[in-house]
C-alpha cells in the first residue's frame, strides 16, 4: 500500500530530464552566456558596463530573496551592500599593507575571493539590524529599514577613519597574491573575476531557493500563521532570510569594491536603495531570473540613456509605474505571458491581440517622448531645439504638438479599443 | 534663556509646519492603508505652484490656489492611479506612490529647473516683528504659526462638527460598514486624498519661502513626515501632532546645543580627541526622527496613540 502512495507522489513530481532543463540547463546558459563575452573582443566601455551589471544582478537577487521570496519590502537595503562593500574596502587595504610590510594572514589572502569578507560584512550586518527589524512583516518592516538606512547613512558621514568621509575609502586591486593568473589590473581581467562571483551570486541565491529555508520563506509571505501552525517561527525564518539576503548584497558589495576600488557613505543611502527595488521590480519579483533582467535594463539605461537624455530618470520613473500599474509581472511576466500565449491554442488570436496593443504603445510613447524631450531642450534655455529624424521641434511649433498629442491620443484609443474587444468577448 | 526662547519659537513652528505636512497623510493612511512616499512631493509641489502663482500676481492669490491646484493633482493621482493598483494590494500601492515621487521629482526639475528658485516672502510680511534679548524676530514666522493655527482649528472643525467629518471618523476605522450605508467610499478616499494632499500643498506654500524651494525639498521632508504619521499612531490626529510637535522641538533644541559626546560622557572617560568624543549633540539632529522611528516600531508599534498597530 505505502508503494502505491510513494509511486503517485513519485508521478505527481517533475521528471529526472524536466528537473534538468528546468533547474541545470539556465544556470549553465548563464555561465555560458558570461564566459562567450569576451570572445566578442568588447571594448572598455562594454566591459566596464557588464562589470556593473554583474554587481548589480547580484545585489537584484539578493534583493528579490526579501521582496520577491520573504515579501518584505525594504527600503534600505543599500546598508548591506555598503558595509560588505566597506568590510571588503578594509580588507582590500590589509592585504596591502601586508603584502609590502611584516606578511601574515592578509598577505596571503587573494583579492579575488573579497567578495567572501563582503559576504561576511553583509551577513553580520544583516544579523545584527535584522534582529530588530524581522519581529513583523508588511508596513512596520518597511519603516524600519528605511529608518535604519538613514541612521546608517548619516553615520557613515560621521566616522571618519571607517567610511572616509566625503570621499570615500579608496583601495589598489593589484596586491596580494594572484589566483587563475589574474592580475585584476585591466578591465578584462576584472570581468572574469566579476563573471565568476556574478555566476557564483546566482548560483547560490538559485540554491537558497530550494533549500528548506528558502521554501519556509515563501511560505512565510503567503501565510505567516499557517506557518505557525505548522511549528515554525515566522520571525526566525524571516531573520535567518534577513541574514543570508544581506550577505549575498555585501558579496555585490565585495564585487563593487573590487571593480570601482573606491566606496563612499553615499553608496548606504538611500539612493541605490531605490535603485535595487526599481531593479527588482521592474525586472518582475515573482520570477526568479526577473531581477536579472531588471538589472540588466537599469544598468544599461543608467550608464549609456544618461549621456543620451537627461531626463533618464523620468522615463525611469514612467517605465516604473507603467510596471506597478499594468504588468505586476514585471518584464519577466511578459517575456513568459508572450512565450506561452504564442503556443498552443489561440496562438493567432494573441498574437492580432498583442500586436494592436503594442501598436497602441508605441504611439504613446511616441507621444511622451516628444514631449519629454522637448520640455527637458526648452527648459535648458541653451536654445537647442529637439530634432529627431531631422524633424525640427521648437516648444512653440504647431507641428511639436501635432507630433505630441496625435500619437498619443490614438495609442490611447487604439488601447481602449482593444480593451472593448477582450471584454466584450469574455 | 535667549537660545531657550528662540528655540521653543522655532521648534513650534517647525513642528506645526510638520504637523501641517503629516496631518493629510495621517488621514489618508488611517483611511486607506496607503503610506503615500509621494507625499512630500505635493508639498514641493505646493511650493511650487505658490512660487509660479506669486510671480504672476501675488502670494496672496497663492495662498489659496496653490494648495487647491495640488489638491486637484492628488484627486487625480488617487481617480486614475492609485485605484487602479488598489487591487494589487499594499505593496503594489506604496510602490506606485514611490515611483510617483520620482516621476514629480524629474517633471519639477525639468519645468522650474535644477537649482532653488527665488521664492520669497512677500514684502508685506518682510519686517521685524518684535525684539527679543536684542535680536530681530521675523513677523512671518508668526505669520506661519497663525496660518498652522488656523488650519488646525479648521480641521478639527470639520472633522468633529461637520457631518461630513463625521463620515470620514467613520471610514476611518469601518470603511466597510460606512459603504454599506449607502455612501459612496472611492469619493469618500478620493476626496480626503485630495483633501490630504491640499494641505500637504498649504504646507509648502508657506514653507516654501520659509526654508528653501529646490528639487530636493521633497526628498529631504519625505521620510520625516513618514516619521511622524508613525510615531503619531494609526488614526490620530492627535498623535500626529504631538508626535509634530515633538520633532521640531527635539531637532530644534538639539540643533541649539553646542556640547560634544566628550561633554556629555566625559565621566567615562570619553574624550574629545576620539573620533566619538568629537561628535557634536548639533550634528545629531537630522538623525533624531529617524532614531525615533526604529525605537517607537520596536517598542510600541501603534505609536503615540493609535487606536492599532500598523
Amino acid at each position: 500500500m505505502t508503494n502505491v502512495a510513494v509511486n503517485s507522489v513519485n508521478v505527481l513530481g517533475p521528471s529526472g530530464s524536466q528537473k534538468f532543463m528546468r533547474r541545470i540547463v539556465p544556470l549553465i546558459a548563464l555561465a555560458v552566456v558570461l564566459a562567450v563575452i569576451p570572445f566578442f573582443g568588447p571594448s572598455r566601455t562594454v566591459y566596464s558596463l557588464m562589470s556593473a551589471m554583474g554587481v548589480n544582478i547580484v545585489f537584484a537577487m539578493s534583493y528579490n530573496m526579501l521582496l520577491g521570496r520573504a515579501g518584505l519590502l525594504s527600503f534600505g537595503h543599500a546598508v548591506y551592500f555598503g558595509l560588505g562593500g566597506y568590510a571588503a574596502v578594509h580588507a582590500m587595504g590589509a592585504i596591502e599593507a601586508a603584502s609590502y610590510g611584516e606578511g601574515g594572514f592578509w598577505a596571503s589572502y587573494p583579492v579575488f575571493f573579497l567578495p567572501v569578507i563582503g559576504f561576511a560584512g553583509g551577513a553580520l550586518a544583516g544579523a545584527i539590524i535584522g534582529w530588530p527589524s524581522c519581529r513583523r512583516a508588511g508596513t512596520p518592516f518597511a519603516m524600519i529599514s528605511l529608518g535604519v538606512a538613514e541612521l546608517i547613512a548619516a553615520a557613515g558621514f560621521m566616522f571618519g577613519s571607517i567610511f572616509g568621509g566625503e570621499e570615500g575609502i579608496s583601495g589598489d586591486r593589484m596586491n596580494g597574491p594572484e589566483l587563475f593568473g589574474l592580475s585584476l589590473g585591466p578591465i578584462d581581467e576584472v570581468y572574469w573575476f566579476i563573471a565568476f562571483w556574478t555566476f557564483i551570486g546566482v548560483l547560490g541565491t538559485y540554491a537558497f531557493t530550494r533549500t528548506p529555508l528558502g521554501k519556509m520563506s515563501e511560505a512565510t509571505r503567503d501565510n505567516p500563521e499557517r506557518v505557525e501552525f505548522v511549528g515554525y517561527d515566522p520571525q526566525k525564518v524571516r531573520y535567518l532570510v534577513f541574514i543570508f539576503s544581506g550577505g549575498f548584497a555585501g558579496l555585490a558589495g565585495g564585487m563593487a569594491a573590487v571593480n570601482y576600488e573606491i566606496f563612499t557613505p553615499e553608496a548606504l543611502s538611500l539612493v541605490p536603495s531605490g535603485m535595487v527595488l526599481l531593479m527588482a521590480y521592474i525586472g518582475g519579483i515573482r520570477y526568479f531570473a526577473g531581477p536579472i533582467m531588471g538589472a540588466v535594463l537599469l544598468t544599461y539605461m543608467q550608464s549609456m540613456m544618461s549621456d543620451y537624455s537627461e531626463a533618464w530618470l523620468l522615463y525611469l520613473g514612467l517605465l516604473f509605474i507603467a510596471i506597478v500599474m499594468f504588468a505586476p509581472g514585471g518584464l519577466a511576466g511578459i517575456v513568459v505571458g508572450l512565450f506561452n500565449g504564442l503556443r498552443g491554442e489561440g496562438a493567432g488570436e494573441n498574437f492580432r491581440r498583442w500586436s494592436v496593443q503594442i501598436a497602441g504603445i508605441v504611439l504613446i510613447m511616441i507621444g511622451l517622448i516628444t514631449l519629454v524631450e522637448v520640455s527637458v531642450h526648452w527648459s535648458n534655455n541653451y536654445g537647442e531645439v529637439f530634432e529627431p529624424f531631422g524633424m525640427h521641434l521648437p516648444h512653440d511649433g504647431v507641428l511639436t504638438w501635432a507630433v505630441i498629442f496625435i500619437p498619443f491620443v490614438a495609442g490611447v484609443g487604439i488601447l481602449r479599443m482593444a480593451h472593448k474587444n477582450k471584454e466584450g468577448q469574455a | 534663556m535667549e537660545t531657550i526662547v528662540f528655540s521653543l519659537l522655532n521648534g513650534v513652528i517647525y513642528g506645526l509646519l510638520l504637523f501641517m505636512l503629516s496631518s493629510g497623510l495621517t488621514l489618508i493612511f488611517s483611511m486607506m492603508g496607503v503610506l503615500n512616499f509621494a507625499h512630500a512631493s505635493f508639498y514641493m509641489l505646493g511650493a511650487y505652484f505658490a512660487y509660479t502663482i506669486s510671480e504672476a500676481s501675488s502670494f496672496w492669490l497663492a495662498l489659496v490656489f496653490a494648495p487647491i491646484l495640488v489638491g486637484l493633482v492628488g484627486a487625480l493621482v488617487e481617480k486614475y492611479g492609485l485605484r487602479t493598483v488598489h487591487v494589487n494590494g499594499h505593496v503594489a500601492e506604496l510602490l506606485f506612490t514611490f515611483g510617483l515621487a520620482y516621476l514629480i521629482d524629474e517633471v519639477v526639475k525639468i519645468v522650474w529647473g535644477r537649482n532653488a528658485v527665488d521664492y520669497r516672502v512677500p514684502e508685506l510680511l518682510d519686517f521685524p516683528l518684535f525684539e527679543l534679548f536684542g535680536a530681530q524676530y521675523p513677523a512671518y514666522r508668526i505669520f506661519t504659526l497663525f496660518v498652522a493655527l488656523a488650519m488646525l482649528a479648521a480641521l478639527w472643525f470639520i472633522l468633529n462638527r461637520t457631518r461630513a467629518g463625521l463620515i470620514i471618523q467613520a471610514a476611518l476605522s469601518h470603511p466597510h460598514m460606512v459603504g454599506h450605508l449607502g455612501h459612496n467610499v472611492p469619493r469618500i478616499f478620493m476626496t480626503v486624498f485630495g483633501v490630504g494632499c491640499a494641505l500637504a500643498g498649504l504646507a509648502g506654500v508657506i514653507g516654501g519661502n520659509y526654508l528653501v524651494t529646490d528639487p530636493a525639498m521633497a526628498v529631504q521632508m519625505g521620510p520625516i513626515v513618514f516619521v511622524v504619521v508613525v510615531v503619531g499612531g494609526l488614526g490620530s490626529l492627535m498623535g500626529a501632532f504631538l508626535a509634530a510637535m515633538l520633532l521640531g522641538l527635539l531637532q530644534t533644541f538639539a540643533v541649539a546645543i553646542d556640547a560634544r559626546f566628550a561633554d556629555i560622557f566625559g565621566w567615562l572617560g570619553l574624550s574629545e580627541a576620539t573620533e566619538l568624543g568629537s561628535i557634536t549633540i548639533a550634528s545629531l539632529a537630522p538623525m533624531i526622527p529617524f532614531l525615533m522611528l526604529v525605537l517607537i516600531l520596536m517598542v510600541r508599534p501603534r505609536g503615540l496613540l493609535g487606536d492599532r498597530e500598523l
